[in-house]
């Protein structure tokens, strides 16, 4: 099964645009990341830009309405992420816990939806993809 | 945490950590048996004492240095002079008696190094492949022998009973715990590689049994495999294999129906294959072919894979390519199974008749004599020929081969159509 362990860090969402963590946490975050390469659980990974480089698009009403970031409503946001390939939730729950996180930091770990999980009306929806591509193309 | 909690927490560490810590411990008693049951025996000791003081903050190092104890007590009560082992054990308690840290450096020096050597000692020629695919999967995925049982629908005493000779196996060959070098390196290699390959296939294409997939075995030959390219990450066809078992992964969720039915590759629903997966395989693919890999069987194999990864839809498959990537795949390792789907490819690139060709060349190949697809590719082609009748025939002869229940209900379906056909 595959999880993502959303990275929370406490205080992004005001942080200035350009926004970099410091050298020697970027150094221990790179260690942990090759140990789950190493142990072949690890999938994907990024870093998110601070929010106040971001945008937010909502629908009210039906209508995509967009707002530049920061934004004064988040009390939290994602600072990056992680998708690994694991067992069990305990396991990823483990992988989380040997984080080297800091004082703000909070993992998120959620189990990932597969789209093979889903009924076969979604799927067939789904399914129509690869055609509106190809006639895309074909113009 | 509740008691069963706690006890599945101990499990994924367990299955994070046994590996490093057989591969660490059998590097210092130089048998991987006894290695196993000294980390065994520190799960014991892990589960008797975590739900009462919690799960350490380092639980690796807490696991590590409890087998290292255990492996110091057996050493000095002299339970490898049994095994013949006298020597080595000397040895290492020498080292340890003179440093004061040999075993902790013995322990930290390498890890890497003694998984390596753990992966070939489990793939080692001497054991049978099933001793082989149960010994890796056991000793370096981490499962319990009731889970190498339930993969391969067999009783966990079998499998228990397996690995145990196994391991004696091993002894009794004087097997040493060390990484292949020289031309003995690429036989080795070859092992390794064909073991992982097996233990995907067989979730893969599930060879008996009720159901067509077994997906958690092709992850845990995954896994294998990217450990395997982070430890040796410069052998191409170590590349070549993940490329092919990633982008043949990437398919898993579009080859069975919601129903349980198996859907062949051109008729998938293409936007279920895993993106995430294909771009992996496709990069390890890169990785293969920039070490100079790319004429390597499992280079080739993922090769042709990526040819379907990359059609958005199956009409857009590059079959001539496919069909000489074959060409080239059956110079290189030939084989009676390669020869047939290099007629599969040659018929969708320049007509069934083409591929018939091909097919009836291998009509008295005896390896595949009893192999369920050789009918199976016959009957496609002569229903594509409008050979109904002849067709029908194939379809039921290949549905009398296959073990697997739901593709013989899938071979029946096709000959009964073929039937249809004919009266039409």
């Amino acid at each position: 099964m595959r999880f993502m362990m959303l990275m929370i860090p406490k205080g992004y969402e005001s942080a200035a645009p350009g926004a970099m963590p410091d050298v020697k946490a970027v150094e221990k975050m790179m260690k942990y990341n090759e140990s789950l390469q190493k142990a072949g659980v690890l999938l994907a990974l990024d870093g998110l830009h601070p929010p106040s480089a971001g945008a937010r698009i909502s629908f009210a009403g039906g209508k995509p309405k967009v707002s530049d970031g920061p934004f004064a409503e988040a009390k939290e946001v994602l600072g990056g992420y992680w998708m690994i390939q694991v067992k069990s939730k305990e396991e990823a729950i483990e992988w989380a816990s040997r984080c080297p996180g800091s004082d703000n930091e909070i993992i998120e770990v959620r189990q990932v939806q597969e789209l093979a999980d889903f009924p076969d009306d979604i799927q067939q929806v789904a399914g129509r993809y690869p055609e509106m591509q190809a006639q895309a193309r074909k113009g | 945490m509740t008691a069963p909690d706690t006890h599945r927490a101990i499990e994924a560490v367990f299955r994070i950590e046994s590996p490093r810590l057989i591969a660490g411990i059998a590097r210092i008693v130089r048998d991987v048996g006894l290695a196993e049951e000294l980390a065994q025996d520190a799960l014991v000791t892990a589960l008797e004492k975590w739900p009462d003081s919690g799960v350490p903050d380092n639980p690796g190092a807490w696991l590590m240095a409890t087998a290292k104890n255990r492996a110091l007590d057996r050493l000095r009560r002299g339970k490898l002079a049994e095994r013949k082992h006298e020597e080595l054990g000397r040895e290492t308690i020498a080292r340890q008696d003179a440093t004061g840290v040999g075993f902790e450096e013995a322990l930290d020096d390498e890890l890497g190094d003694d998984l390596l050597r753990l992966i070939f000692t489990a793939c080692h020629p001497v054991l049978s492949t099933e001793s082989r695919v149960a010994l890796t999967l056991r000793l370096l995925g981490g499962l319990s022998t009731e889970e190498i049982g339930r993969a391969f629908l067999t009783s966990e005493a079998t499998i228990a009973q397996r690995i145990v000779r196994a391991k004696r196996a091993l002894a009794d060959a004087n097997v040493p715990f060390e990484v292949p070098r020289g031309e003995e390196l690429g036989r080795r290699l070859a092992s390794v590689l064909e073991v992982l390959y097996l233990i995907f296939n067989e979730g893969y294409s599930a060879t008996a049994g009720d159901d067509w997939m077994r997906p958690a075995l092709c992850e845990d030959a995954l896994r294998l495999g990217r450990i395997l390219a982070e430890l040796a990450p410069q052998e191409p066809e170590v590349h070549g294999l993940l490329a092919l078992m990633e982008i043949q992964a990437s398919r898993a969720g579009a080859r069975v129906s919601t129903s349980g039915e198996p859907v062949l590759l051109l008729d998938q629903n293409r936007a279920l294959w895993d993106q995430l997966l294909i771009r992996r395989g496709l990069a390890a693919l890169a990785r293969a072919e920039a070490l100079g890999g790319a004429g390597g069987p499992y280079a080739l194999q993922a090769a042709i894979v990526a040819c379907h990864a990359r059609a958005l839809t199956a009409e857009e498959t590059d079959w001539p390519r496919i069909a000489a990537l074959y060409a080239v795949l059956a110079q290189r390792a030939p084989s009676p199974i390669v020869e047939l789907n290099r007629a599969v490819a040659v018929s969708m690139a320049f007509g069934p008749a083409a591929g018939l060709a091909l097919v009836d060349a291998l009509a008295d190949e005896p390896s595949l004599r009893g192999y369920h697809l050789l009918p199976s590719v016959r009957g496609d082609l002569l229903a594509k020929l409008g050979r109904s009748a002849e067709a029908r025939g194939e379809f039921e002869r290949a549905a009398s081969l296959t073990r697997n229940a739901r593709e013989r209900d899938l071979l029946t379906a096709r000959a009964a159509a073929c039937a249809a056909a004919d009266l039409a």
